[in-house]
């Protein structure tokens, strides 16, 4: 079943957050994670459908993302598990 | 609960960086007291605030970002509010970060609890051009909101006039309807399904709001669904979960968390203005240095530097003080006692208690330091940007980034860098880390390898050696980490998600506080365990005594006396002249013996005869101008081949030989009474009391234990001498090297290259190094066991640290010295120094 936070047609142009170049504005489209770690991330502000702006991106180290207000570091291991595009 | 309306309870909940908990400080200052939530390590603040005619138990919940059943945080903050029902949450919220700051208002404004929303750091939301309509913000999220400015201390009175008048009305109980977060019209639809099943079989737990459950339960959260007895409830609910499953192709609480953020932003729309500017751009740029990735690491360790010398070249000064302060105690004591009477417990208080506890409290100044460097590290926001710089490497070794910050401290001491632990939120990590604090070699280790590297090793090679021994440290820890994160702490490091606050100045009250509580809690816990520790180890190389010397050693003691006597008798001979044998014998007796017959004697011979007057006056001239001659050396530590002390020395050698100028016989004479008899028999008198002390040493159950110890230390090339002193040295590394000294029967006064000597005499090399790597790898003291066994909160991880720890301990040292031993490597006895 379709689900509103996933849009077939973009899914193509998705990628990791890993990978994205710094200042870049995306969307998060997905995050595949269990359910303790994507609680988690919204409560710091970070759901599908939220524009974040990417501030660093170092490779093989951890992202700094902007959301809304708030700056948000997120390890590897995480960043390669949110689908943004 | 309250029964009377001037005592109310109220409880701040608010994220982590809103300044939460500068407002708890403006509100009860000083009249805070810090604990521990039952049966778990999440801290627990609570203070009293007096304000018009009401006293206030605030409660400083931990800082959350929401109120799932997934943290202990959130759990212990969400439990607070359900079970000890608080008259007033006050949330504080970061003004200028609004948005995500209200996630977790929606929350707990869904808990249904009278709620005050306080925004705070409003100053800098102000300069950032954000404008808020109050009123009908507050309309709109069902809450009254007070602006304030924590750090400013400004509007805590406002605050706390509507908390009293808050939990008075009798209306705060009836929320707004209107107010309430609306999920949608599928999700609003599953929440009533839920209520109307909740109402009907009746199984709605005690004092929950009936709305507020439903939607905990639509969210999966396991400790609310726990509480549902009935069956039939938790049947309807999956049913409900399934069917918003299927249709958003993603669990209900993710739409839920979506939905709330519409609502906020909603809501912001309509009542707040902002303009361009970001709280954040100051912090960006310091930023793009500090986290830059060829200048972060170094800017990193460059501080770590810093707050390595603070904490202990600067807190060095006061802990000398403090010392100075122990000594000066024991002295005391000491002359004040009675004579003779009550001995033991005169050594317990002195030895026992001041020298334990003593060598705890010293500590207190390095560990304030310590904590206020944390609190300032922390309060600044530098903490996330190091936990993010260190990141890589410490995820490669299985830690958390900030792992990396109590592992240094472990440099300097074991105690704060386990109390440091406390920045990991993850247990899992925190447990890890404070297990593996003591491998870093830490200070009080310095005086062991300080004796024993000069005594065993070439110049060349000792910088490389003591370099190895902080290195094995180092990989080994590195190496127990990864195998206690495969076995025991199993598990996916927490991935990392972290907030970077903006940079901001810290309250110095603030930091003062924080800095104060934990100093406090280190000398309260770590010191009464050390304290009766101290006291068995007290007892322990004391007991059971020998007063007694051994017959061989009286008879050297009698022999040396006699000796003397015979010393005195041909001196006053040589004077014989004029002087009254009898009295000038009895005085240079009573100086040999170095009593207070003097006195006595010197009123006697007043009108006496003139050469015994003069002979003592020549004696005191020498030694007084010896004595200033080694304290000059000493203080300006002037070393022998400089120009300085080519100077004191002429300056001593012309005063002796104006002395001899003027008085001749009577001058060569002292000199020989000074140079031959009397030090003679001091020099033998002490050699003797150190052997004494060394035998009473072995007699003792360290001693015993020592001994009986030996086939156990074979292997590791160690013999009961070091035994015995690895036994002293539990209470505290540093107490290891004055062990050796008692066991090798070197007197107070001698240097240390005495003992030194005595041990190249004894060991080799290879056996040295074992020493050094045996004290590096096993347990620092009985102190870090005290901490461990506080901050894990059960004496098992402290039992594991210290069983693990020594066992790996004596198994790389027994290996090392068995493969050495076989190689040939370091078993030669006579390396040239």
């Amino acid at each position: 079943m379709k689900s509103k936070y996933r849009n077939p047609v973009r899914a193509l142009e998705s990628t990791p957050l890993a990978l994205v170049r710094q200042g870049s504005r995306v969307k998060i489209l997905a995050i595949h994670a269990g359910r303790e770690l994507q609680a988690r991330l919204a409560a710091m502000g970070l759901v599908p459908g939220t524009e974040i702006t990417v501030i660093s991106n170092q490779s093989s180290g951890p992202s700094v993302v902007a959301v809304k207000e708030s700056r948000i570091v997120l390890g590897r291991g995480m960043s390669t598990k949110i689908e943004v595009g | 609960m309250t029964e009377r309306s001037n005592q109310l309870v109220v409880a701040l909940a608010g994220n982590p960086n809103s300044g939460k908990t500068t407002v708890f400080n403006n509100l009860t200052g000083h009249r805070q007291k810090v604990g521990n939530y039952p049966g778990v390590t999440v801290e627990k603040k609570e203070g009293i605030c007096r304000f018009s005619d009401a006293c206030i138990t605030v409660v400083d919940l931990p800082g959350t970002y929401s109120l799932t059943a997934y943290s202990i945080e959130e759990i212990v903050a969400r439990d607070f509010i359900l079970n000890e029902h608080p008259d007033v949450v006050v949330d504080i919220i970061d003004a200028s970060n609004l948005e995500r700051n209200l996630y977790l208002a929606t929350q707990l404004l869904d808990l249904k609890v009278p709620t005050i929303l306080a925004f705070n750091m409003s100053d800098i939301a102000k300069a950032r051009g954000m404008e808020f309509d109050l009123d009908h913000l507050s309309w709109l999220l069902g809450a009254p909101i007070i602006p304030l400015v924590g750090s400013r201390n400004v509007g805590t009175d406002e605050l706390l006039r509507t908390i009293i008048s808050y939990s008075k009305s009798i209306d705060n109980r009836t929320v707004n309807r209107s107010t309430q977060v609306n999920y949608g019209r599928e999700i609003e639809e599953e929440i009533t399904k839920i209520q109307d099943y909740l109402s009907s079989t009746h199984s709605l737990p005690d004092g929950y709001d009936i709305r507020w459950t439903s939607i905990k339960l639509l969210e999966d959260d396991t400790l609310v669904r726990d509480q549902i007895q009935s069956p039939e409830v938790l049947e309807v609910v999956q049913q409900s979960i399934d069917h918003l499953r299927r249709i958003f192709g993603d669990a209900p609480e993710i739409i839920m968390a979506d939905r709330r953020y519409g609502y906020i932003s909603g809501a912001c729309q309509e009542a707040v203005k902002v303009s361009v500017e970001s709280r954040h751009n100051m912090s960006d740029s310091v930023d793009s240095v500090v986290t830059n990735r060829v200048l972060g690491l170094p800017i990193f360790l460059v501080l770590m530097y810093i707050v390595f010398q603070l904490t202990f070249s600067v807190a060095a000064v006061p802990m000398g003080w403090l010392e100075a302060g122990f000594i000066w105690a024991s002295r005391a004591i000491g002359s004040v006692w009675p004579e003779g009477t009550l001995l033991e417990l005169k050594s317990l208080l002195v030895d026992g208690i001041i020298g334990g506890v003593g060598g705890v409290v010293v500590f207190l100044p390095n560990i304030l330091f310590l904590f206020l460097a944390i609190a300032i590290m922390e309060d600044t926001g530098y903490m996330a940007r190091a936990a993010f710089i260190m990141d890589r490497l410490m995820h490669k070794i299985g830690l958390h980034g900030k792992s990396f910050i109590p592992l240094m401290i472990g440099f300097g001491c074991t105690v704060p860098a386990i109390m440091a632990t406390r920045i990991l939120e993850n247990k899992r990590d925190r447990l890890t880390t404070m297990l593996v604090a003591p491998l870093m070699s830490c200070s009080a280790r310095l005086p062991i390898y300080a004796l024993i590297i000069p005594a065993f090793f070439v110049r060349s090679w000792r910088g490389p050696i003591l370099l190895l021994i902080y290195l094995t440290g180092v990989v080994l820890a590195i190496l127990v980490a990864r195998l206690l994160r495969i076995t025991l702490l199993r598990g996916e490091t927490t991935p990392l998600v972290m907030e970077l606050p903006p940079y901001r100045f810290p309250t110095v009250r603030g930091v003062i506080i924080h800095m104060w509580e934990r100093g406090f809690e280190y000398i309260k816990k770590a010191g009464t365990v050390i304290l009766a520790l101290s006291i068995v180890l007290w007892a322990l190389t004391r007991y059971p005594q020998k007063e007694e010397m051994d017959p061989d050693l009286i008879t050297q003691v009698n022999s040396s006396y006699r000796n003397a006597v015979m010393g005195i008798d041909s001196v006053i001979t040589v004077l014989e002249a004029g002087t009254d044998s009898d009295l000038f014998k009895r005085i240079l007796l009573s100086d040999l013996a170095e009593t207070d017959q003097e006195i006595v004697v010197r009123a006697e011979i007043q009108d006496r005869d003139d050469t015994i007057m003069r002979f003592r006056g020549i004696l005191e001239s020498i030694r007084d101008a010896r004595k200033s001659f080694d304290s000059m050396i000493m203080e300006g530590e002037i070393r022998h081949e400089t120009p300085e002390y080519a100077i004191l020395r002429g300056e001593l050698f012309n005063r002796l030989a104006r002395l001899e100028r003027d008085h001749g016989l009577l001058f060569r004479t002292a000199l020989h009474y000074e140079d031959t008899v009397y030090t003679q028999y001091r020099d033998n008198l002490e050699r003797l009391e150190a052997q004494h002390a060394s035998r009473r040493l072995a007699h003792s159950i360290a001693g015993r234990i020592g001994n009986a110890l030996e086939p156990v230390l074979r292997p590791m090339g160690f013999d009961w001498r070091i035994g015995t002193a690895l036994i002293g040295a539990f209470a505290a590394k540093e107490v290891f090297v004055a062990q050796m000294g008692i066991v090798f029967a070197v007197g107070d006064d001698d240097e240390a290259d005495v003992l030194r000597l005595r041990l190249r005499k004894a060991y080799t090399p290879l056996t040295a190094f074992c020493i050094m790597l045996f004290t590096l790898i096993s347990i620092p003291c009985v102190a870090t066991i005290a901490v461990t066994i506080k901050e894990s909160r059960s004496w098992r991880w402290a039992a594991l640290q210290l069983v693990g720890l020594t066992m790996i301990a004596y198994m790389i040292t027994t290996f090392v010295y068995q493969i050495g031993s076989l190689l040939g490597i370091g078993t030669g006895t006579n390396l040239p120094v």
